[in-house]
């Protein structure tokens, strides 16, 4: 029986990929042939999902995009057995954007079924835990440390470190906490493991907990995500059943409970104390530190509180070794990068890198350019508090330290192109505005800020001709940016600037007479 | 005056709140979860629900109040039997969102936070739907929809709503 795999990740359906595959199927009974539909993950190439392969003695081969009304003429060119077709794109392992990249993190997506725990297990899934049993919970923080991989929600804080601090705590209850608040705009990773590869992420914090002694975790997931919601439930429910949850994990002495737990709206949230106030059952407000949460955590107990990249990349790490790990990347940043390419570019998609990578690679190797076929003048990397870069930054590369140098964010590692029509004055606007919006109002900088850096810079745009009242409110927005910046409680209030700056400093003709 | 507002929700909708309720009270960090499955199973989280809310999970009334109000995805009042929400973020933006959501607001004669007249349909903002690679993006209920234009979005409220 031929096995024809159709996409389940959110993004394909949201092109089409549920009546592909219903389509396929139908044709298939009309026709008597029997084949094996599986849903898989997304392989990550978004501008061509629904993206269908049939598996060959040779491998997978590609046929992509694939509306319903192509399915009959794909049987027509015999697809099941690689027949010629237009929408034949060969070998999928062969495409040279996938051939490009170093999948770690991202080892399975897209191969698998996501929630067939077999398939997980048939491709190296389970392998770190195996190991992590063997060894103390010192050792596993050790293997993270050693590894490098620092926070990949964006605050890029050493991983291990953090463990450590949990591990050295002595108390009954603690915390394995999954940041899955994927809130910036442009980042669709987290989304992607929890579809399409849930179980790799179970398996990290099922790790995680282990090696500094909790014995539940919560995921705490945006209530955006109904997709993520299912899988998830539907994969913990399995790894439980087969004791990969729950008591005596794997016949060992450990116990690790799961559970996921919907967020409701606020961007806030992905702050990780106002998401510890969340999981209590209050308002998302950002918590003064110290205490850290390490410390004093969920209900005021030690909690390690994570990214779901972060998380997910723990099994590889202790499946091949912290050294493997940390050969890959620069400088400080190692490891790899799941980026994101988004907003108008003609090919977006997940590319996963070692750190290292310039922008204009991505932009151009990868993205293929703008999607409206104009110049990309403006990138913003690292979501709503992430720094515009203009054309002469492109050659930066992807690396915190790097990025940091030139006023910039590498954040969760999302990439949003804007062509040559954007309006960087209106974007600065904006991200005053969503900090508005999205404030919790517990310091004043932020709350206070927001709307009034939003007012001043309808001042400067209705002042455009008028010398004196511009270069008045431009010295504001820059006054109240300093103030957010340094007075601010949490990234929120005290990175917002950074668009708004960096929109100014490198897109000056957008906002009028001379700064 | 809680009391007072209790006695306008319907019989059925009491008796759903009563059991969520009993269902989530010895949870930990119970009043979000508790919030969904009223707000998943009667459309919204009528005020009438506070004071039960609050006897049960030992808080105040202000405090739930708080927690409703903070949080985006929690609605006060009834909505239409679909939800149409519309992703303003920066990577829809970059794809032109803001024309998208002129649009669909002339389509439909209604603005932000209203619902249709015939109550079809309720039209909500949303800060991204982790779809950036196929800007602009909506969501209708709990599917997504991607490269977006006010056609195809007519189209599928057609076909959801009067289909």
């Amino acid at each position: 029986m031929v096995k024809v795999y159709v996409p389940r990740d959110s993004s394909a359906i949201s092109l089409g990929a549920d009546r592909t595959a219903k389509a396929i199927q139908a044709e298939a009974d009309k026709r008597g042939i029997t084949i094996e539909l599986i849903r898989n993950g997304s392989r990550g190439l978004f501008w061509l999902e629904p993206f269908v392969e049939v598996a060959t003695d040779k491998g997978r081969v590609a046929f992509a995009p694939v509306q319903p009304k192509d399915v009959a003429g794909l049987f027509d060119a015999d697809f099941l057995n690689n027949g010629k077709h237009p929408l034949n794109l060969g070998l999928t392992e062969e495409l040279t954007w996938l051939k490009k990249q170093q999948r770690l993190t991202f080892a399975r997506v897209g191969i698998t079924d996501p929630v067939s725990l077999d398939d997980y297990l048939a491709h190296d899934g389970y392998k770190g835990l195996k190991n992590a049993l063997k060894l103390s919970g010192a050792e596993i923080v050790k293997a993270v440390t050693d590894s490098g991989l620092r926070g990949r929600g964006g605050a890029a804080f050493p991983t291990g470190i953090k463990w450590n601090t949990v591990l050295g705590c002595q108390s009954e209850q603690k915390y394995i906490v999954c940041n899955a608040d994927e809130g910036d705009s442009g980042t669709y990773s987290d989304r992607m493991i929890m579809e399409d590869d849930p179980f790799v992420l179970i398996e990290g914090m099922t790790i995680a907990g282990i090696a500094v002694g909790a014995n539940m975790g919560y995921i705490y997931l945006r209530s955006e995500y109904p997709h993520a919601l299912k899988v998830l439930n539907e994969a913990i429910a399995k790894a439980d059943k087969a004791g990969y949850l729950g008591d005596n994990i794997c016949g060992s002495s450990h116990t690790f409970k799961l559970e996921v737990r919907r967020a409701a709206g606020a961007y806030i949230c992905g702050e990780e104390t106002s998401l510890l106030e969340s999981l209590e059952g209050k308002r998302g407000q950002v918590r003064f530190k110290p205490p850290l949460p390490a410390i004093e955590g969920l209900f005021g107990k030690p909690t390690v509180v994570n990214n779901v990249i972060s998380l997910a990349t723990i099994p590889i790490i202790l499946d091949k070794g912290a050294e493997y790990y940390a050969n890959y990347g620069i400088g400080r940043s190692r490891g790899t990068l799941p980026i994101q390419l988004a907003g108008n570019i003609k090919h977006g998609g997940l590319v996963e890198l070692a750190f290292g990578a310039t922008l204009r690679e991505l932009l151009y190797d990868f993205g293929g350019g703008s999607y409206t076929g104009k110049p990309i003048r403006a990138v913003q990397v690292g979501g709503p508090l992430g720094a515009f870069l203009p054309e002469s930054q492109f050659d930066t590369p992807l690396d915190y330290e790097e990025f940091s140098k030139i006023w910039a964010v590498l954040g969760h590692g999302g990439i949003v192109a804007f062509d040559d029509t954007v309006d960087m004055a209106k974007m600065a606007r904006y991200a005053f505005e969503f900090c508005a919006i999205e404030s919790c109002g517990k310091c004043t900088p932020c709350r206070v800020g927001s709307t009034r850096g939003a007012e001043v810079i309808d001042r400067i745009i209705a002042n455009k001709n008028n010398p004196k009242e511009h270069a008045k409110n431009v010295a504001l927005v820059r006054d109240l940016s300093d103030t957010m910046i340094h007075g601010s409680l949490c990234a929120l209030g005290g990175m917002t600037p950074y668009p708004v700056l960096s929109a100014m400093n490198h897109f000056a003709e957008d906002f009028g007479v001379t700064q | 005056m809680a009391e007072h507002i209790l006695t306008a929700l319907s019989k059925e909708d009491s008796s759903k709140i009563d059991t969520h309720i009993l269902a989530h009270k010895t949870m930990p960090g119970a009043l979000l979860p508790l919030l969904h499955a009223i707000q998943d199973d009667i459309g919204y989280v009528p005020e009438a629900a506070y004071l039960p809310i609050s006897k049960a999970l030992a808080l105040s009334v202000a405090e739930v109040h708080g927690v409703v109000t903070f949080y985006h995805h929690f609605r006060r009042h009834p909505v239409g039997k679909h939800i149409l929400q519309i992703c303003r973020a920066e990577s829809c933006q970059a794809m032109g969102a803001e024309k998208l959501e002129k649009d669909i607001k002339v389509a439909l004669g209604i603005d932000y936070h209203e619902t249709t007249k015939d109550g079809a349909l309720t039209l909500l903002p949303v800060y991204c739907l982790g779809n950036c690679a196929c800007s602009p993006a909506v969501m209708l209920d709990d599917e997504v929809y991607g490269r977006m234009d006010a056609g195809k979005v007519a189209e599928l409220v057609n076909e959801v709503c009067h289909g």
